[in-house]
């Protein structure tokens, strides 16, 4: 029985792995926008100040909007945010389906994206401001002080937070069975029709050397990373 | 001609008023001292010569030429003519004390790499850090950090170089190598603002002195006419104030 429980496996696991990398794919760099968004200072009513209307002044929409969608997506489960995605379109739209696979990848980057976007506004914002004012005095660009001087920094420290959200994924790909993806899990499960227990606790193993790994890829950034303090 | 010309410099924050009206001049090769007791305006009016602050009102006017600008590129140009060398020295963590200083001519494309190279190495030499050179930040005491911090602000050979409290994250017996190193700078003909509490070293290394109480200068002239007869009340009570701390 071992060998096709593993082949069973295997091809559940592949469906997971292609979750866990499409979605950091997407929201890696999403994350980014998102936090640009949520840390704006745009104020289009700034003109407004010395006027009856100051309070308008220092309205921030781009940041308010951000901050408002961040706070539903990461106060509402993941699972519900999938089975609207998938469904929600046509049901309220009448618009065609996506399919299962692309509406899983556009919850989970969605959800992960405003996920990462609040360690990235941790990290930018903890880095003091004199980093910034050394950068400006020795005539530096605005992007040459985020590229050359804050983005290291950041990138240290929210190695940690990324790594531990990071690992919470690799384990949140089983939700997507929730809508019909084949996953490991739900692989594994199959063979309890069969009287067999055994291929669940299999299917723990590949969680545990998938994330041991990753653990062990961040442990040796951060060590690459400790050649400095800050 | 003065090299440095600053003209009824304005500056609040909110309400309230912060510089109220700044004006004083200093020569090439001179150095100038603030004095003046916490929140009088002395971190702001430096903040402002190095357009970290953008002032309200006023002029600053460097070898005959305005600074102020409303323009982003050219605040980043006119700043140049300054340096600042700040209170907690602010070194970026993740390069060499070598790298913090060539970092910026670097990005400035001011000569060629091994030039920018070697005249970094002269500069640690003239700090007293040559041994450090490829040390990290952290690995250095307070005193090192603002002397490398102090060498990255000449790299780009200011005209003006400007100190706010270098000494005051100093633990005392380390203020002595820093302050050591920015009288050298002195009899090297650089022209220097010193925000300083210390006044001993105020009185001996600076050509003029200005004591500054809630934004406005209320007394400058040379060491002697400052520190030893000083004409406003508030001077005298400030530095009264000043030697009972010592
Ligand atoms: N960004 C700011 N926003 C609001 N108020 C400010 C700001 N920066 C400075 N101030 C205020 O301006 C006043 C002068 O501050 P400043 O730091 O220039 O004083 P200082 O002479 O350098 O004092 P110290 O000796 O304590 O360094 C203080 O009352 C301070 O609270
Ligand atoms: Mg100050």
């Amino acid at each position: 029985m071992f060998i096709p429980v593993t082949m069973e496996l295997l091809g559940g696991f592949w469906e997971s792995i292609k979750v866990f990398v499409l979605t950091l794919v997407f929201s890696i760099p999403l994350g980014l926008v998102v936090c640009f968004g949520s840390m704006s200072k745009w104020q289009p009513f700034r003109r407004l100040s010395d006027t009856r209307l100051h309070a308008l002044s220092k309205w921030m929409p781009l940041r308010l909007v951000t901050r408002t969608f961040v706070w539903i997506i990461r106060g509402t489960p993941l699972m519900l945010q999938l089975i609207i995605i998938f469904y929600g379109p046509g049901l309220m739209f009448d618009l065609p389906s996506m399919g299962r696979f692309t509406a899983t990848i556009v919850a989970f980057a969605i959800n992960y994206a405003c996920y990462f976007s609040e360690i990235y506004r941790g990290g930018i914002e903890s880095i003091p401001q004199g980093q910034y004012e050394a950068g400006q005095v020795l005539g530096m660009t605005k992007s040459q002080i985020f590229f050359k001087v804050v983005l290291l920094q950041v990138f240290k420290r929210i190695l940690a937070p990324m790594s531990n959200e990071i690992i919470t994924l690799v384990k949140d790909t089983s939700l997507a069975r929730i809508i019909g993806i084949y996953e490991i899990i739900w692989a594994g499960e199959q063979f309890i029709k069969k009287g067999l227990i055994w291929p669940l606790f299999y299917t723990g193993a590949f969680y545990l050397i998938f994330s041991g790994a990753l653990t062990i890829l961040f442990g040796k950034l951060e060590k690459k990373l400790s050649y400095f303090r800050g | 001609m003065s090299v440095l010309e600053v003209n009824n410099l304005r500056k609040g924050f909110g309400d309230t008023e912060v510089l109220k009206g700044i004006s004083f001049s200093l020569e090439k090769g001179q150095v100038l001292a603030i004095i003046g007791s916490s929140g009088g305006g002395k971190s702001t009016l430096l903040r402002c010569l190095n357009f970290l602050e953008s002032p309200d009102e006023g002029e600053i006017w460097v070898d005959g030429k305005q600074l102020l600008s409303d323009s982003e590129e050219e605040v980043r140009q006119n700043r140049l003519h300054f340096g600042l060398v700040f209170q907690n020295f602010n070194l970026f963590p993740q390069y060499s004390v070598l790298e913090n200083i060539t970092l910026a001519p670097t990005l400035l494309k001011r000569s060629s790499p091994e030039e920018i190279r070697k005249r970094a190495m002269g500069l640690l030499e003239q700090v007293g850090l040559t041994q450090k050179a490829d040390a990290y930040p952290y690995q250095l005491s307070g005193g090192q950090q603002q002397r490398v911090a102090i060498a990255r602000a000449l790299a780009l050979n200011p005209q003006i170089l400007c100190f706010d409290e270098p000494t005051s994250a100093l633990d005392p017996e380390l203020t002595g190598e820093v302050l050591r190193v920015i009288r050298g700078l002195k009899n090297g003909g650089n022209t220097m603002i010193v925000v300083t509490h210390e006044m001993e070293f105020a009185r001996s290394v600076a050509d003029r002195v200005i004591f500054m109480a809630d934004g406005v200068i209320e007394e400058m002239g040379t060491p002697e006419q400052v520190f030893d007869d000083p004409q406003s009340e508030k001077t005298r009570v400030f530095l009264r104030g000043a030697q009972e701390k010592f």
